[in-house]
C-alpha cells in the first residue's frame, strides 16, 4: 500500500497541464481586457457565511450543501431499506449491488470472511457518506464536493482513527497492540531503531492525515479544474475577442471530460478511503505470527 | 504542479491563506461531526439492520429450498433402494421356492421309491412264507400219503412177510428217513 497521498494522478494531471498552459496564454488577455475571468482559487472553500456568522455554527454554502447531500443520501437509503423485500426489484437491486460491492470487494476480500461481518457496517456507512459528498461537487447548483472543506475528512479520518486503533486494542490489549504495530515481527532487532519511530508516525499520525488530505486535496484539485474550465469557456465564448472564441470550444469539452472524471474520482476516492480502512483495521487486528 | 499551483493561489493569498485548506475550522468540525453522525446514526439504526434482515431471510430461503431439495433426493434415492432391495429378495425368495420345489419333489420320489420297494420286499417275503407254509404242508401230506402208498405198495410186492406190525414200521420208518434225508439233502443243495 502506497502512503502518499494519491492523487488521481496521470490523466488528471495532464489535463491540469493543458488547462493550465492554455490559461497562461489567456491570463495576460483577460488582465488586459478587465472583464469578468473569474480565476479558480481556495477562496471558493471559503464561502461567506449564510447564518451565524463568526460563531461555530457558522452556515455557509459548503454545510448546507453537505446537510442536501446527507438529506438526499438518507431519503434515498431509507426509502430503499423500506422497501426492501425478498425478491428485489430493480432500485433495490442497485443498492444491494452497491452494499455487496463493501461487503465482498473491500470487508471480506480484505479483513476475511470471519472478521469482516464486524466492520461492514463502519465500511458501508463511510463508503455510501463520502460517495454523496463527493458527488455534490459536479451536481449543477450544489457544485462544490462537501468533502472539499478538511473538516468532514477530518472527522472521517478521526473515525477510522478510533475504530482501527480500538479494533486493535480490543484484539492483542494495550501492549499487545503497540508491540505488534511498532515491532514487527520477522526483523532482525537493530532495525527496530529505525522502524518503530517510522511506524508509530505511520499508525499514530500518517494514516489519519493522510486519509484526510488525500479526500480533501482531490476534491479541492477537481473543483479548481471545474472552475478553470467552465470560466474559461465562459470567458472565451462572451468576452474574448473573435480569434478567441473557438477555444472556448476546446475549455468546454475539457470541462465536460473533467466533470465525467470527476464522477469517476468521487466513487473512486470513496472506495480508496474504505479500501485503507479495511486495511488498517486488518492490520491492527491481525493476528500475530 | 506546486510551482504552477503557486502561480495561482499567489493572486489569492492576500484573501486566504493556503494554510486555511489544512486546518479546520471550529464551525466545519461542528457541522462534520453533526453530518456525520445523523448518517452514523440512520445507517447504523435503520438502513443497515434492514438490508441485512433482507438479505439474511433471502440466504435462509435459499438454504431451506436447497435443504428441502437435497432432502428430496436423498428420500427419492432410499426410496429406489428400497424398490431395488425388494426386487432383489423377490429374485432371491423366488429362487429359493423353486430350489425347495425342487428338493421337495427329490423327496416325494425317493420316499416313494423307498415305500415301493418295502412294499415289494414285504409282497416277496409274504409269497415266499406261503410258499414255505404250503411246501411244509405239502411234504407232511405227502409223507402219509407216501407212507401208506409205499406200504401198499411194498405188501403187494413182499406180501405175507411183511405182515408183522412191527417189522413194518420199523420198515416204513426206515424208508420214511431215507427219504426224508434225500429231501433235505436236495433241498439243502437247491437253497
Amino acid at each position: 500500500m502506497t502512503r502518499t497521498s494519491r492523487h488521481p494522478t496521470p490523466r488528471a494531471f495532464d489535463l491540469q497541464e493543458t488547462a493550465l498552459s492554455s490559461l497562461a496564454t489567456i491570463l495576460p488577455l483577460a488582465a488586459e481586457g478587465e472583464s469578468g475571468f473569474h480565476k479558480p482559487s481556495i477562496a471558493e472553500f471559503f464561502p461567506p457565511a449564510i447564518w451565524f456568522e463568526g460563531t461555530i455554527f457558522e452556515i455557509n454554502r459548503i454545510q448546507f450543501v453537505r446537510f442536501v447531500a446527507v438529506a438526499v443520501l438518507l431519503t434515498i437509503m431509507v426509502i430503499a431499506a423500506r422497501r426492501a423485500r425478498l425478491v428485489p426489484r430493480r432500485g433495490q437491486n442497485m443498492a444491494e449491488m452497491l452494499l455487496d460491492f463493501v461487503r465482498v470487494n473491500v470487508a471480506q476480500d480484505i479483513l476475511g470472511k470471519e472478521k469482516a461481518p464486524k466492520y461492514v457496517a463502519l465500511l458501508t456507512t463511510i463508503f455510501f457518506a463520502i460517495f454523496a459528498f463527493n458527488i455534490t461537487g459536479v451536481i449543477p447548483f450544489l457544485n462544490i464536493a462537501g468533502t472539499s472543506l478538511i473538516g468532514l475528512p477530518v472527522m472521517l479520518a478521526l473515525w477510522v482513527y478510533v475504530m482501527y486503533i480500538g479494533a486493535g486494542v480490543r484484539a492483542h490489549g494495550v501492549g499487545g497492540f503497540l508491540k505488534s504495530s511498532l515491532f514487527p515481527p520477522g526483523v532482525p532487532w537493530p532495525l527496530y531503531v529505525l522502524l518503530t519511530p517510522v511506524e508509530f508516525l505511520q499508525v499514530f499520525v500518517l494514516r489519519p492525515v493522510t486519509l484526510a488530505i488525500r479526500l480533501m486535496a482531490n476534491m479541492v484539485a477537481g473543483h479548481l479544474m471545474l472552475v478553470l474550465c467552465f470560466s474559461a469557456t465562459q470567458f472565451l465564448l462572451f468576452e474574448a475577442s473573435g480569434g478567441l472564441k473557438p477555444f472556448g470550444a476546446l475549455t468546454l469539452a475539457g470541462g465536460f471530460a473533467i466533470t465525467l472524471f470527476e464522477v469517476f474520482v468521487a466513487a473512486l476516492q470513496a472506495y480508496i478511503f474504505v479500501v485503507l480502512t479495511a486495511v488498517y483495521l486488518s492490520q491492527s487486528v491481525e493476528d500475530e505470527h | 504542479m506546486p510551482g504552477t499551483a503557486g502561480i495561482l493561489f499567489a493572486a489569492e493569498t492576500e484573501e486566504v491563506e493556503g494554510w486555511r485548506l489544512l486546518i479546520p475550522a471550529g464551525y466545519d468540525i461542528l457541522w462534520s461531526s453533526v453530518v456525520l453522525i445523523v448518517i452514523g446514526v440512520v445507517f447504523y439504526k435503520l438502513v443497515l439492520p434492514k438490508f441485512q434482515a433482507v438479505l439474511d431471510e433471502r440466504t435462509e430461503k435459499i438454504e431451506g429450498g436447497l435443504a428441502k431439495a437435497a432432502h428430496a433426493q436423498e428420500e427419492a434415492a432410499a426410496a429406489k433402494a428400497e424398490y431395488e432391495q425388494q426386487l432383489q429378495d423377490a429374485r432371491a425368495e423366488a429362487a429359493r421356492i423353486r430350489e425347495d420345489a425342487r428338493s421337495e419333489a427329490g423327496q416325494i420320489v425317493a420316499e416313494a421309491r423307498e415305500k415301493a420297494s418295502a412294499e415289494a420286499a414285504r409282497i416277496a417275503e409274504t409269497a415266499q412264507r406261503q410258499i414255505e407254509a404250503e411246501r411244509q404242508q405239502a411234504a407232511v401230506s405227502l409223507r402219509a400219503d407216501v407212507g401208506s402208498l409205499a406200504t401198499e405198495l411194498a405188501s403187494k410186492i413182499v406180501g405175507e412177510s411183511l405182515e408183522d406190525e412191527a417189522r413194518r414200521s420199523r420198515v416204513v420208518e426206515r424208508f420214511l428217513d431215507d427219504l426224508d434225508a434225500q429231501t433235505t439233502a436236495t433241498a439243502g443243495k437247491g437253497n
